[in-house]
Formats: C-alpha cells, structure tokens, sequence
C-alpha cells in the first residue's frame, strides 16, 4: 500500500476475499458475526447490508482523507460511519419496506462492526477514492463468504437445512435455495447458539491454515531442487 | 501519510483546526441525518401504517367488518395483567362492534415476544400473529406464522371453552403443543394469549359499548385527538 506504487486492484480483491479476510485473518467483526450466523440467510442478510454501508464508508472517509488529521481521525470516522449507518437505516426503511423488515434487524449491528472502521483506519484514509471504493467492496464479499460458509455449517449440523427461508429474503424465486440436507434431523442445538459459532469459526479458521500452508508449501517445493520425492 | 502528496501545511497541527474539523464533521453528519430524517419520515409513517393494517387483517379477517380497522382506536387504562395502557382496535360491521384486535406480550427466552391478537364479540380467538420478539432462530422462531402454523392453534379458543388449566403447554397438563427445544418459548406466548383473553373479559363491556355508530363515531374523533 506504498503511495508511489501504482495501485494493484488485483491484490486488493485478494487480500480481501481471501488473504486478508475480515473474519478468518484479521478476526474483526466478530460480535455481529457469531449473533447472526445461525442460519446461512441470515449471514447472506448481514453480509450484504454491511458490504453497502462498508462501500460508503470508505469511499466517504477517502473523499475527506485530505482534510482530516491524525489527532482527530477516529472520532470523525465513528462520527461519520454512525451517520452512514442510520441513513441507510432510514432510507431502507421508508424505500425498500419489504427488505427491511428482514435485514432491518441487521442494520445496527452493523455499527458494532469495527471491521468497517478497521478499513477507513487502514486503507481508505490513505487511498483515492477508486481504490477505497475496490476494497469496500472486496472485504465487503469476503465478509458476505464467511458469514455465509460460517451460517451455512452450522445450519447444516445445528438444523439439518440449508439456507432456510432464503426466499424470505430474496424473494420467491430464489426458493430453489432452500434445502434439507438431513431429513427428520432432530437437531444439534448447541451449533444454533453462540457458542456453536465459536466452535465452528475455530474449525473454518483451522481449515483455512491448512489451505494456507498447503500452498506455501507447494510454491515452496516448486522453487526447490527437483531431486526432493514428492510428499517428503 | 494523511492527504498524501498534499505536504501538509502547518495550520494543521493547530488545536483551534482540530476542533474546527471535528465541529464541522458533527454538523455535516447531524445536517445529513436531519435530512435523512425529514425525507423518509412520512414514508416510514406510511409503511408502518401499512404494516399495521396488514397484521390487523390477519387477526380480523375482512368478512367480520366494515370500516377502516385503523379509524375505531380506544384505549384501555393499564390492567391487572398489563403495566402499559392498551391500544384496542374495533372491527365494525353493520353498527356493532364485532371483533377487537390488540397487543399482548410476555417474557419469552430472549426478551418480550409482542404479538396482536383478534377476539370477537363472544370473546373467541379470532387468530393470533407474532410481531415481534428475539427467540433463538430455528428453535423458538416456530411461533411466526411464516415458518410453522403453531399459532393458528389459538383459533377458536376462548375462555368458555378451554378451562385456566387447559390454557398451558402440553408439558404443563395443558392444550397447546410445545417445540422440540423449545417451551419456554411457546409458553410464553400461550401466557399472553391467555391474559389477553382475561384483559378482553374484564373490559368487555367498555370494548363492546357503542352500538349505535353515532356514538361510536364520537368516540372515534375524541380518542384520535387523545392519540395525537
């Protein structure tokens, strides 16, 4: 993120779809995370009401950037995203009733997201608006994939269903996404509740090392002397 | 790194800039909510009239009365069973009153679990909806008429014909069934439903008066400005 390097919109949607994820690398966001991930709809709902406010906010504190001081930057950002939060809220609200009423118990905890602060802290402060706008965006899906891969395990072992009463949210036609994976499952109540959440962020997260140092492994191998067996 | 490229010039580091800068700040967000505000307001009024009507119709369904459910409002004085006065809506027809819809609530796992219920004129559950509440999702969240028709097993109850005791969950010796995980829920809900039915008994007679629409019309226009 060095200012004279031209900026790398390739890098950026990496680092924060999966390098630099919120959730399972910089674990932010975590309270509205374990709240809402019971079922994979309700984490699609958080997901995409904070990808909008996440967008804005960053694109908002990057177009300010110029202005704003060291001494004063964090009040200004809570000022300004709080204020972002509540309009959207409002024009939700009176605009788009029907989703409100679904995501509309989403949006304040969206303020409780320091992820969003994290990046107007770290990335749109010192970046123009076009790449502040990218990352909103990228950590934005990143966060809407874990919430969603999050949601989805659980509801799997705590329900035995999988994007329950999605067409709730996006409308009938996407009832086809409703689907019950283990017939007459009489349930696993702990992965319903937060604790369940814990657990399976652990797992995820264990997972996603194990990809990680799969990879760096394999590049490693790559670069070393071919003599080396496969697997040693 | 702040306005880079830009050097920054000394006037910044000054205190009065600061808080010049953060003044400024809390005026634009207050500016841009206060506009937020007077541009959604009528509309967010408009959609929760909306939302009320909609809920009110599902517990007094459209062949039981002839007005507009939202013209008739009384109040009821804070009772044995409720801290807060209660918001009755009269469903007319033919000059009688012929249903009442209002709100009940009692502590569920997670909070309050408010819902609206109809009684008619005989004082039978006319039907039941959940409006609001934060029971675990996919446990307690059975009680919504969108995921499951356990509410509709009100319907048709009424003081006279399902005894105190018969007015519990299964669990507890009585009618209503309970969730696998769930009762505490459930058992909150058939709680309100019952009080409510007792609020309905105790005040039947000021919830029925107005037979002549006259009267009834009366009443109408001073408790709205009440409401005001």
């Amino acid at each position: 993120m060095n200012d004279e390097s031209p900026i790398n919109y390739r890098r950026i949607m990496h680092d924060g779809l999966w390098d630099n994820n919120v959730v399972f690398s910089q674990l932010l966001a975590l309270c509205p995370l374990l709240a809402v991930t019971g079922t994979a709809t309700n984490g699609l709902g958080l997901g995409l009401a904070s990808l909008v406010v996440m967008i804005i906010s960053n694109m908002v504190v990057a177009l300010f950037r110029g202005i704003i001081t060291p001494e004063v930057r964090i009040p200004v950002f809570v000022l300004l995203i709080a204020a972002i939060v509540t309009v959207v809220d409002m024009m939700m609200n009176a605009w788009l009733h029907e989703l409100h009423k679904v995501l509309g118990l989403f949006i304040p905890l969206i303020v409780t997201n320091c992820a969003i602060l994290g990046r107007a802290e770290s990335f749109a402060s010192r970046n123009p608006i076009r790449a502040a706008v990218t990352d909103g965006f990228a950590m934005g899906v990143g966060f809407i994939i874990a919430l969603v891969s999050l949601g989805a395990a659980r509801e799997i072992i705590g329900a035995g269903t999988l994007f329950a009463n999605a067409s709730l949210l996006l409308g009938d036609s996407f009832r086809f996404l409703e689907i019950t994976i283990i017939p007459d499952y009489r349930g696993f109540l702990l992965m319903a509740l937060p604790p369940g959440g814990f657990l399976m962020m652990g797992f995820l997260m264990a997972g996603k090392r194990v990809l990680d140092v799969r990879k760096s492994k394999k590049a490693e191998v790559a670069t070393s002397t071919p003599a080396l067996e496969p697997g040693s | 790194m702040y306005g880079h490229g830009v050097a920054s010039p000394s006037y910044r580091k000054r205190t009065a800039y600061q808080a010049m800068l953060l003044g400024g700040m809390a005026t634009l967000a207050s500016a841009i909510l206060v506009l937020g505000d007077v541009e959604t307001r009528d509309d967010i009024a408009m959609r929760q009239a909306e939302d009320l009507k909609a809920s009110l119709s599902q517990v007094l369904p459209d062949e039981i009365h002839d007005n507009d459910l939202l013209s008739d409002v009384i109040t009821l004085p804070a009772g044995t069973n409720t801290k807060e006065p209660i918001k009755v809506y009269r469903a007319h027809q033919e000059g009688h009153i012929s249903a009442v819809a209002f709100e009940v609530s009692a502590i569920g796992y997670a909070g309050p679990i408010t819902s609206i219920m109809g009684v008619d004129a005989d004082g039978k559950v006319l039907g039941v909806r959940v409006i609001s509440h934060a029971e675990t999702p996919g446990l307690g969240d059975k009680i919504e008429i969108s995921r499951g028709t356990w509410i509709t097993s009100f319907n048709q109850h009424s003081l006279d014909n399902t005894t105190a005791s018969q007015w519990h969950v299964k669990k507890d010796g009585g009618e209503f069934d309970q969730f696998t995980g769930a009762t505490i829920t459930p058992r909150a809900v058939v709680k309100s439903v019952y009080e409510g039915l007792q609020t309905f008994e105790q005040n039947r007679k000021t919830l029925l008066m107005p037979a002549t629409s006259e009267t009834s019309d009366k009443v109408t226009i001073t408790e709205e400005k009440t409401d005001e």
